[in-house]
């Protein structure tokens, strides 16, 4: 999705699918309100709507850093082969 | 608000800020310049930040006096609508992530300090550059009157001036003392003093919510409690309510979308990007810059704790100020407040710089005298930094401070016309540049009408930032209308202009340039000063 077309490799490869798809995840869930504008299930007295959203929080971030990692991984095999 | 003078928070707060201000002035001093005259310098802190800091810097961009006085105002207003602001920075960084460490290496590459600068690289088109400059100036004024509305509603709740029966002077006094200082600072010390002070807000603001998360829901007998009472509320007022109806769920979705999309365009995100360290620190910053948006969740329940605890106030800007009055005792309180003012100043010094390098590189540099010199333009910042200020006043004085968080909503509808030039010059130079100068064009005036015509119960105009979507019916934010609007009109423009053979305008970066790292060819980590003559 990010990636530019002027890489020599393979522009889509499986690896830049699955850090597409960690970046794409939380605007679906986030998006999509109707998926959780409820208040039950609570969660210590909390609303579902408050805590899933904050649970998505660190959802989104753990993605992210999933995306991070390989994403470095990518770039240093990428470095390492093609030059 | 009860009658009299809070002392003891009052001592706390000012002890607070008067360290602050020292800190600012010596800021200048911190890690020296060697040519304190240059706008990359003053206005970028010599590009010189690594992860720590740069997460600081940004993380100021979203700690404000949003975060801690107009979201939870929102919330104790209108429930669940308020609460869009989580789902906006939660999607804040999946987009830094993917577009802005292109921007620092093309940046890095070129010595571009602003977006327009960017801009008129890569389209050659002047006119395009001017108009991404002053969208961003425009639209950084309402953004900083937030700030404003929150340290007012801090000292309003303190007992300094304010009030609604004193005249327009006692009442804006203590809010025009707390500028100046800011002023004051920012100008001579840059971005230096933001940052540093970064350091002490954070803290500050990180022990109060941890104090405030964990103290008052005890106090109020649990979050059972707090939401039962909230829900009472919603029902007895008929507005607001804990989940959003089917009705708003719309707007709920669109301004969480609209504003992560605007976030990172304005000049001061920019600003804090572009003066970290590397390419990679960009990204590693938003694996833990989420964070801040777990702080803002948190910081939104406030509101209906402020619900619960029975705070009754007419402003709803005044809830959580009034909330920590309240519950914790005065030496905390002043402590409290304290993190909320310098949380709103430190942000509004870091906008200010950024809408003024702005003005400086893009319309005086460009268009008012080609030749100045690297004091002249620094100068001409400083002054400008100060100018934003007082426009951001204008908004203050004249917009409804009861619905604070429209402030920052409308800022967002203008900033979020420059998208496609920015955002869609990173990945493709297929836009042509007058197709997204018309589409910048007819998404501002539309954003502007509509915002215009939009009624609140307290004024007649620029009263809320949602209505109908034309076509689908549903109640959006205008901000994100304005902006499909203008996408349209950019590619439609597009191809005719393509097709008539338009002149494209000469492109000065290559493609290998957007992902350019420090310590590649070409780019440089500390930039030369940005005088005239050089980098262009």
């Amino acid at each position: 999705m990010s990636d530019a077309p002027e890489v020599r490799p393979p522009v889509v490869t499986p690896v830049r699918v699955v850090i597409a798809l960690c970046l794409l995840a939380p605007f679906v869930a986030m998006l999509w309100v109707g998926s959780y504008a409820k208040v039950d299930p609570e969660f210590i007295g909390i609303p579902f709507f408050y805590w899933y959203q904050m649970l998505w929080v660190l959802i989104s971030t753990a993605l992210t850093m999933i995306a991070y990692q390989l994403w470095r991984r990518d770039q240093r095999a990428r470095h390492g082969g093609a030059k | 608000m009860n009658g009299g003078v809070n002392g003891v928070a009052l001592t706390v707060f000012i002890l607070f800020f008067l360290a602050v201000t020292v800190m600012g002035f010596l800021a200048a001093r911190w890690r020296k310049a060697e040519n304190e005259h240059s706008l990359d310098e003053w206005g970028l802190g010599g590009r010189s930040f690594g992860t720590w800091i740069t997460w600081f810097l940004l993380g100021g961009d979203l700690y404000t006096a949003y975060t801690f006085v107009a979201v939870p105002a929102a919330i104790y207003a209108a429930g669940a609508a308020g609460f869009f602001a989580v789902p906006y920075t939660i999607l804040v960084y999946p987009l830094i992530f993917t577009f802005l460490p292109r921007l620092w290496s093309v940046s890095h590459k070129h010595g571009y300090v602003t977006t327009s600068d960017f801009v008129r690289g890569r389209f050659g088109s002047k006119g395009l550059s001017l108009a991404v400059a002053v969208t961003g100036i425009l639209a950084t004024m309402p953004y900083i009157a937030l700030q404003l509305v929150g340290i007012q509603a801090v000292l309003d709740v303190m007992g300094v001036g304010g009030g609604e029966n004193t005249n327009w002077f006692v009442k804006d006094l203590p809010l025009l003392i707390a500028f100046g200082v800011l002023a004051a600072y920012t100008y001579s010390s840059g971005l230096r003093a933001p940052a540093l002070i970064a350091f002490v807000k954070d803290t500050l603001i990180y022990i109060v919510i941890a104090v405030a998360i964990i103290y008052i829901p005890i106090k109020l007998g649990g979050f059972d409690d707090v939401f039962g009472a909230a829900s009472e509320k919603y029902t007895a007022a008929k507005a607001g309510g804990l989940v959003p109806l089917e009705a708003g769920q719309w707007t709920y979705a669109t301004l969480a979308l609209g504003s992560a999309l605007a976030l990172f365009m304005y000049p001061h995100s920019i600003t804090a990007t572009l003066s970290s360290r590397s390419r990679e620190v960009i990204r590693r910053n938003t694996t833990i810059l989420p964070l801040y948006s777990l702080m803002l969740g948190l910081l939104a329940l406030l509101g209906f704790m402020a619900i619960a605890a029975g705070v009754k106030v007419t402003n709803p800007q005044l809830a959580i100020p009034q909330l920590f009055e309240d519950m914790f005792p005065d030496w905390f309180a002043g402590v409290a407040f304290a993190a909320i003012g310098i949380g709103a100043l430190v942000p509004a010094a870091i906008m200010s710089i950024a809408a003024a390098n702005l003005f400086t590189r893009n319309i005086y540099k460009d268009f008012i005298k080609p030749d100045a010199t690297a004091a002249q333009e620094t100068k001409v910042s400083k002054l400008v930094s100060l100018l934003v200020k007082v426009g951001a006043l204008v908004f203050v004085l004249t917009m409804d401070k009861t619905v604070a968080i429209n402030f920052q909503l409308l800022g967002g509808i203008w900033i979020l016309q420059t998208f496609p030039a920015l955002v869609g010059g990173l990945f493709t130079r297929w836009f042509h540049r007058w197709a997204l100068l018309a589409g910048w064009a007819v998404g501002m005036v539309y954003g502007t009408v509509a915002a215009y015509g939009v009624a609140s119960p307290t004024q007649k105009h620029f009263g809320g930032s949602a209505k109908e979507i034309p076509g689908i019916g549903e109640i959006g934010y205008i901000g994100l209308t304005a902006f499909v609007l203008n996408v349209a009109v950019t590619v439609i423009l597009t191809f005719i202009l393509k097709a008539a053979k338009a002149p494209e305008g000469v492109d000065e970066t290559s493609p290998e340039d957007y992902t350019a790292d420090a310590g590649d060819p070409g780019v440089q980590v500390e930039l030369p000063p940005a005088t005239a003559g050089t980098s262009h």
